[in-house]
C-alpha cells in the first residue's frame, strides 16, 4: 500500500503561475488584517499546491492536514481557487461576521482538522491513517493522509511520539511535508538549536523514509514523493525561505505576524514572480 | 469494572468496525487481550506516549472512528492535556478518555497516580461530558451507551480498577446517561455519590437505616452534564442530604450541590465529605488514604449523627 499519486498531469508551469497568484491573493488579504502569518504561508506555498493539485487523487479520497496551523493562509487560498471556499469567506478573514480565523477550525469547508497549536497534527494524521487503511480493509486503495508541518512543530515531543507510532504501524498511506525554512520566533533554528539537524536521519532512525529537496520547486516536491521507494510513511523535507518571494520579507522573523503596509504592499506587488525551480 | 468494560466493548466490537482501543502501555488482561487477538488493526499500543495515544484517537475519530483511549487516570487526562482539550474538545469529537483508577485507587503508589482533581480537570473543558461508574453493571450502561449514541463529544470515563462490588440492582433507577438515579428510595435522609465511593456511601445509608431513618441513595453516574433538576429534587424531598465525594473540594458533585442548593434555596441539611485539597503522603490500602482525607463511614456517621 502506498500513497501513489493518482495522475501524472502535475504541470510545473501551471504550479509556479497559480502560486504566485495565491501569495497576491494573500497580500490582497494583508491590507484589511493585522495578523496575517503571511510569511508563514509564503513558506509552505509550494508544497501545500502540490499536494492539492499534484498529489492528492482528484476523487477526494486522500486527506489534507495543516499540522503548522498558522500556514492556513496558503490553505485557504487553494480551497478559493478550488472553489471549495467563497471568495466572501476569505474577503471576511478574522471578521466577526466570518467564519476564518488565522488557524483552521475543523467543521470548516475543506478544514479537515483544528490546528494553531504546534505538535498536534502528526498524531491526528497518523489516527486518520489508520483509520483509512482499516476501512479500506488493508488494501492499497487507502486513503492518504498529507500533512504539512513547520520545522518548529517538529521539536516538539508530541511530534516524534507521532513518528515513532506511524512507522511501527507500517502507514504507508501516510506523508509528512516538513517546511524546513530554519527559523522560530527567535531566529535560525540551525544557531538557536544546531542539534536539531541534521533532521533526515534522525526521521529515518524512526522507521521513515525521506527525501530532501528544495521546497518552491514544485516538480521536484511532487516527483520525490511520486519516486518514493515505499513500504514505510513518507516524509518529504523541503528546503523553504520564510516570507519567499517577497525580499524584505525573506528570512525577517517579524514577518510571522505583520501584515504589510500599503507602501511595502505596492513593492511587494511589483516584485512577486513566479518562482523559477 | 476495567474488565467488565473489556468484555463489553469486545463484544460490541464483534459487530461495530468503528469500534478502536487506542492504549498506552496497559497490560492486556483479560478481555482486553481477546480484543488484542481478534481486531489487531484496532488495538492500537502506543507505549508510554499519552500525547500520541490521543491525538491518534482525535484521527481515528475525524474519519468516523469510535476510539476508547485507555490508561491509567492520571496518564489518560493530565500528561495529554492539550490534546484532549484541543483534539477532542475543540472538535467535539466522540472520544471516550477511559481514566482507570479516578480517586485515590492506587493508593500505594503515591501522588503521582492519583486522579484526585480529574472531574473539575475534564469538567472546565466545553464539550466534554463524564461519566463515573459506581459498580461494574453502570460501567456496562455506560459502555453501551457510549458505542450506541448517534454522535456527541468526547467523553472522560472515571473508572475505578477491579474487584468493585455490585451496588446496583433491580430495584434501582434504570441507567439514563444525564440522569442521577436512586438505588434505594426513603423520605427523611438522602445520600449522594458515584463512583468506587459510592460503597462507602451505601455503608453509611445502611447505618442511618439501622438508627431508624428513612434513607434514600442516589448515585450521580454523570457528572457532566450534571441533572440538576434531579439534585434540586433530591434536595427538596428529604430533610437532612449527605453527599459522599472522593475528589478533591473543587469543581466536583459536593460544590455544584451547594450551588444548587442554593439556588433553589433548600431548606435540608447538607452535609458534603470530599478529599482534602492536599496531597497526602499516606500509603496504605484505598480505605486508608480515603481516611488520611478524612473520608471514613465512621466519620462521616459521626458528623451526620451530631
Amino acid at each position: 500500500m502506498t500513497a501513489t499519486p493518482g495522475h501524472n498531469s502535475f504541470d510545473p508551469a501551471a504550479s509556479r503561475k497559480r502560486c504566485m497568484q495565491y501569495r497576491r491573493r494573500i497580500l490582497d488579504i494583508s491590507q484589511h488584517v493585522s495578523a496575517l502569518h503571511a510569511a508563514g504561508a509564503f513558506s509552505c506555498m509550494e508544497l501545500t499546491d502540490t499536494c492539492y493539485h499534484g498529489l492528492m487523487r482528484p476523487d477526494g479520497q486522500d486527506t489534507f492536514l495543516m499540522s503548522k496551523g498558522h500556514g492556513c493562509m496558503a490553505q485557504y487560498v487553494i480551497l478559493e481557487d478550488r472553489g471549495v471556499l467563497d471568495r466572501k469567506h476569505l474577503d471576511d478573514y478574522c471578521t466577526a461576521h466570518g467564519i476564518l480565523g488565522a488557524h483552521p477550525d475543523y467543521g470548516n469547508p475543506g478544514i479537515e482538522a483544528s490546528t494553531g497549536s504546534l505538535g498536534h497534527g502528526m498524531a491526528m494524521a497518523v489516527g486518520m491513517a489508520i483509520a483509512e487503511r482499516n476501512k479500506a480493509g488493508g488494501s492499497a486503495d487507502a486513503g492518504a493522509i498529507y500533512c504539512v508541518l513547520s520545522d518548529g512543530e517538529v521539536q516538539e515531543g508530541s511530534t516524534w511520539e507521532a513518528f515513532m507510532m506511524a512507522s511501527t504501524l507500517g502507514l504507508t498511506n501516510l506523508v509528512a511535508l516538513i517546511d524546513n525554512n530554519d527559523f522560530q520566533s527567535l531566529g535560525r533554528t540551525s544557531e538557536t538549536h544546531p542539534s536539531f539537524y541534521p533532521l533526515d536521519e534522525k526521521l529515518e532512525a524512526f522507521g521513515w523514509e525521506t527525501a530532501i529537496v528544495n521546497g518552491h520547486d514544485a516538480k521536484a516536491v511532487y516527483d520525490a514523493v511520486a519516486a518514493r521507494k515505499g513500504g514505510k510513511p513518507f516524509c518529504l523535507i523541503g528546503r523553504t525561505t520564510k516570507g519567499k518571494g517577497v525580499s524584505y520579507m525573506e528570512n525577517v522573523p517579524i514577518w510571522h505576524y505583520r501584515s504589510p503596509n500599503p507602501e511595502e504592499y505596492a513593492q511587494a506587488l511589483a516584485e512577486l514572480k513566479e518562482i523559477a525551480s | 469494572m476495567r474488565n467488565t468494560f473489556a468484555e463489553v466493548l469486545y463484544e460490541l466490537a464483534k459487530d461495530d468496525p468503528r469500534i478502536h482501543i487506542v492504549v498506552a502501555d496497559i497490560s492486556p488482561a483479560g478481555s482486553m487481550g481477546k480484543f488484542r487477538e481478534e481486531f489487531p488493526e484496532r488495538f492500537i499500543n502506543v507505549g508510554v506516549a499519552e500525547q500520541a495515544m490521543i491525538g491518534i484517537c482525535a484521527g481515528l475519530a475525524l474519519k468516523g472512528m469510535r476510539p476508547f483511549a485507555y490508561t491509567i487516570a492520571t496518564f489518560a487526562l493530565y500528561r495529554p492535556f492539550e490534546m484532549v482539550r484541543d483534539d477532542l474538545g475543540y472538535q467535539n469529537l466522540p472520544v471516550t478518555v477511559v481514566g482507570i483508577g479516578g480517586g485515590v485507587i492506587y493508593s500505594t503508589l503515591g501522588g503521582t497516580h492519583y486522579a484526585q482533581e480529574d472531574i473539575a480537570v475534564a469538567g472546565a473543558i466545553p464539550n466534554m461530558s463524564i461519566i463515573a461508574p459506581c459498580d461494574p453493571v453502570e460501567a456496562t450502561e455506560a459502555t453501551r451507551w457510549l458505542v450506541a449514541r448517534e454522535g456527541g463529544g468526547p467523553v472522560y470515563f472515571r473508572f475505578g480498577k477491579a474487584g468493585e462490588p455490585t451496588l446496583t440492582g433491580p430495584d434501582s433507577d434504570r441507567w439514563e446517561f444525564g440522569k442521577l438515579r436512586y438505588l434505594r428510595r426513603g423520605e427523611d435522609v438522602a445520600v449522594l455519590s458515584y463512583g468506587v465511593i459510592t460503597k462507602m456511601a451505601a455503608e453509611v445509608a445502611d447505618a442511618l437505616t439501622a438508627d431508624g431513618n428513612s434513607v434514600s441513595l442516589a448515585v450521580c453516574h454523570t457528572l457532566k452534564p450534571l441533572d440538576t433538576a434531579g439534585i434540586a429534587d433530591l434536595l427538596r424531598r428529604h430533610k437532612r442530604v449527605i453527599v459522599v465525594e472522593e475528589h478533591a473540594p473543587q469543581g466536583g458533585l459536593a460544590p455544584q450541590t451547594k450551588q444548587i442548593a442554593w439556588d433553589i434555596r433548600a431548606e435540608c441539611d447538607l452535609h458534603t465529605f470530599t478529599l482534602k485539597d492536599e496531597f497526602v503522603h499516606c500509603y496504605g490500602s484505598h480505605e486508608d488514604i480515603l481516611a488520611a482525607h478524612g473520608l471514613s463511614v465512621e466519620r462521616i456517621l459521626a458528623t451526620v449523627r451530631g
